[in-house]
């Protein structure tokens, strides 16, 4: 296991380079995710009801 | 089967939806299998010992962050040929799937040249031009933030991203026309490989996962994209996640 965090010496480079792309992959999926919410709940409010509510 | 009915935000809606979880567990599986190849199966290098496992994010990154570029540019060209504003949806969405792919394709080659080349950065063709293409992908969403009218932002997005497509053929061919420190081509459609092939299936195998990871990305804001421009269509108002309860 410490070989593995160690990369032969280039851990910070190997890890800092796949750990930024985790983290980009997670933030652009919690984004795209936040922002459907957001939109929906905005859309609910201005949609026109059958009752004229 | 009449394809043309998915130019429609209301048919395509609908279908993206059901795309998106086919790609999504695709990207998820090839990352699996990617991730494995690159960090468990494929050996050290000779030269650069284990810091060249970075070529498994970096290539695939770079490759979809050109790629991605001439998808939206081509969106963009078939909005201003045909009018219709669901090519231009698409090229919005693509803008910050494409932007996040070159900051990663530039993070990482910016710490696998440290150890290799000694040094994080140079202004060599490739590298400075991977740049700008980055500048284009935030310089095109600011220019849709700047434009309050939907439309006339989709005209100078779709007309920046043409203007700024030639953008991607420099970079490919950076390492040809130039002397440049970034290493020429090591994967060619017509000649052999110049890396292992272990090496090389783990690179197609992550390039494939990010492919599929932007289609799902994409997709999934293009929906978002829709009921936020559609607003006020009888149809978006009968969606059940719309329709009020």
């Amino acid at each position: 296991m410490k070989e593995v965090f160690a990369m032969g010496g280039y851990g910070y480079y190997v890890w800092g380079a796949y750990g930024v792309a985790a983290l980009v992959v997670i933030a652009e999926i919690l984004s795209v995710r936040s922002r459907r919410r957001a939109t929906l709940a905005e859309a609910r409010l201005s949609a026109p009801t059958e009752l004229g509510r | 089967m009449n394809w043309y009915k998915f130019s429609s935000p209301s048919s395509f809606y609908p279908l993206a939806g059901r795309m998106i979880p086919w790609f999504a567990w695709a990207a998820a599986a090839l990352t699996v299998a990617g991730l494995y190849i690159g960090l468990s199966i494929a050996p050290t290098d000779f030269q650069q010992g284990e810091a060249y496992r970075i070529i498994f994010i970096h290539v695939p990154a770079a490759w979809m962050s050109m790629f991605l570029y001439l998808v939206m540019a081509f969106w963009g060209a078939l909005f201003l040929g045909f009018n219709t504003r669901l090519s231009a949806m698409m090229a919005q969405a693509i803008a910050p799937t494409g932007a996040l792919m070159t900051f990663v394709a530039l993070w990482t080659g910016s710490l696998w040249g440290r150890p290799t080349w000694g040094t994080y950065w140079a202004w060599d063709a490739r590298m400075t031009s991977e740049l700008i293409l980055l500048f284009l992908y935030l310089g095109i969403i600011a220019l849709r933030g700047a434009i309050d009218d939907p439309r006339r932002a989709d005209r100078a997005c779709a007309v920046l991203s043409l203007v700024g497509a030639i953008n991607v053929p420099i970079i490919y061919y950076s390492v040809t026309w130039w002397n440049t420190l970034h290493q020429g081509a090591s994967v060619s459609l017509t000649a052999a490989p110049k890396m292992a092939s272990i090496m090389l299936s783990g690179m197609l195998v992550m390039s494939l996962a990010a492919w599929f990871y932007a289609i799902a990305v994409v997709l999934a804001r293009v929906r978002t994209i829709i009921v936020d421009r559609e607003r006020g269509a009888a149809w978006l108002a009968a969606l059940p996640e719309v329709a009020q309860s």
